[in-house]
């Protein structure tokens, strides 16, 4: 199986993988942030990587990325890109500082950003896990700060085999601060990305799992 | 103009013209310009990995530093170039989540691998900006045979 052989079918159950991930993901923002915090429908697509260098505003574009390496029953990579005001957001919301250069953060909201990416990461991996019953390890995340262009190259590159395909959840969430007139949820809606790579004999594990 | 070079692509021209080459967000994949300055023939290509050997299934031979830069050195040659007058300058090869354990050093090779190629074909590399962790904009001048280096932490590097 190839990344292109995906069928229509297969495409919804990665959107509804989405869909529950970053459902777990908001859960543990608001968590942390103590805000409510809403999303909306996220939008999952397989997309070549100079595609997907576009969608993130060109390739260089400079985004704050956290990655990681995925063993076991599913294996591959995850990236967690985010625009630069998502990391000024939560640092803001979190330290109620700002920070005064995201290319040299401290040691804390270095980790601070690992953590992060840890959590979102997480909740995708969880909602694979809980929907098929497969496992998934992930190693210690590692966060750059650069041309997403770059960034997007490294799980082609660090893994051949997985081709230069890779699946793409664009996530939007928002960090309310209050309620309008119409008692809707105001504050501003920040964007981030989750990059999986999964290695194509996991993603057939997966469909097998769930006899799709 | 500009001409875009994508990730695994390569792109030369018949130069003396205002056309400029370019290939965004070089981070551990290592872009090779080539240049005959009395043709004034000009070609760029963006390589991700050293070895074509080392492919499980591939079909695109530029993505290899081996394959890559011998498709590009043939190209030039049928725009006119001359193999005896090849001048090499390369820029990318680093390592975009420096601190990571867990992964090859694959930038590093990259590089070594497109050095190895060139040698070969007795291609001198008169400019290099090459290693560290911060990803590279190139652009080559195919009028002047110039490259620069853009990142997005410092100034323009010519070389």
């Amino acid at each position: 199986m190839r990344p292109d052989d995906l069928s229509p079918i297969h495409l919804d159950v990665l959107r509804e993988i989405g869909n529950i991930g970053q459902g777990n993901a908001a859960t543990a923002l608001a968590a942390f942030s103590r805000k409510l915090v809403t999303i909306d429908v996220p939008c999952v697509r397989i997309l070549d990587i100079n595609e997907a260098a576009q969608f993130l505003g060109g390739p260089e574009n400079v985004v704050t990325a956290i990655c990681v390496r995925l063993k076991g029953d599913i294996s591959g990579m995850m990236l967690t890109i985010m625009e630069r005001e998502f990391v000024s957001d939560l640092i803001r919301l979190v330290f109620g500082a700002e920070p005064d250069d995201l290319y040299a953060m401290d040691d804390l909201q270095n980790s601070f950003v690992q953590e992060i990416g840890n959590i979102l990461s997480g909740s995708y991996l969880n909602a694979v896990s809980a929907m098929s019953g497969m496992s998934a390890e992930v190693t210690v995340p590692s966060v750059a700060t650069d041309m997403v262009g770059a960034i997007l190259a490294v799980p082609a590159v660090e893994c051949a085999a997985l081709g230069t395909k890779v699946m793409f959840i664009e996530d939007s969430f928002t960090f309310a601060d209050g309620f309008d007139e119409n008692e809707r949820v105001s504050g501003s809606a920040v964007r981030c990305n989750m990059i999986l790579v999964p290695q194509m004999s996991s993603l057939e594990m997966l469909f097998d799992r769930l006899k799709v | 103009m500009m001409i875009t070079v994508a990730i695994a692509d390569l792109a030369c021209v018949r130069g003396g013209t205002d056309e400029v080459l370019v290939t965004y967000a070089l981070g551990s994949c290592v872009g090779v310009c080539l240049y005959d300055e009395i043709e004034r023939t000009a070609g760029l290509i963006h390589i991700m990995l050293p070895w074509s050997r080392d492919a499980a299934y591939d079909d695109n031979r530029r993505r290899y530093a081996d394959t890559g830069i011998t498709e590009l050195i043939g190209k030039m040659i049928s725009l006119g170039a001359s193999k005896s007058r090849l001048v090499a300058k390369i820029a990318g090869g680093a390592q975009m989540f420096g601190s990571a354990s867990w992964m090859f050093n694959i930038g590093e090779r990259n590089v070594e691998a497109a050095e190895h190629v060139l040698g070969a074909y007795d291609i001198p590399v008169i400019g290099r900006d090459v290693g560290g962790s911060c990803a590279r904009t190139l652009y080559l001048h195919t009028d002047t045979g110039l490259a620069e280096v853009k990142t997005a932490m410092r100034q323009i590097r010519t070389l």
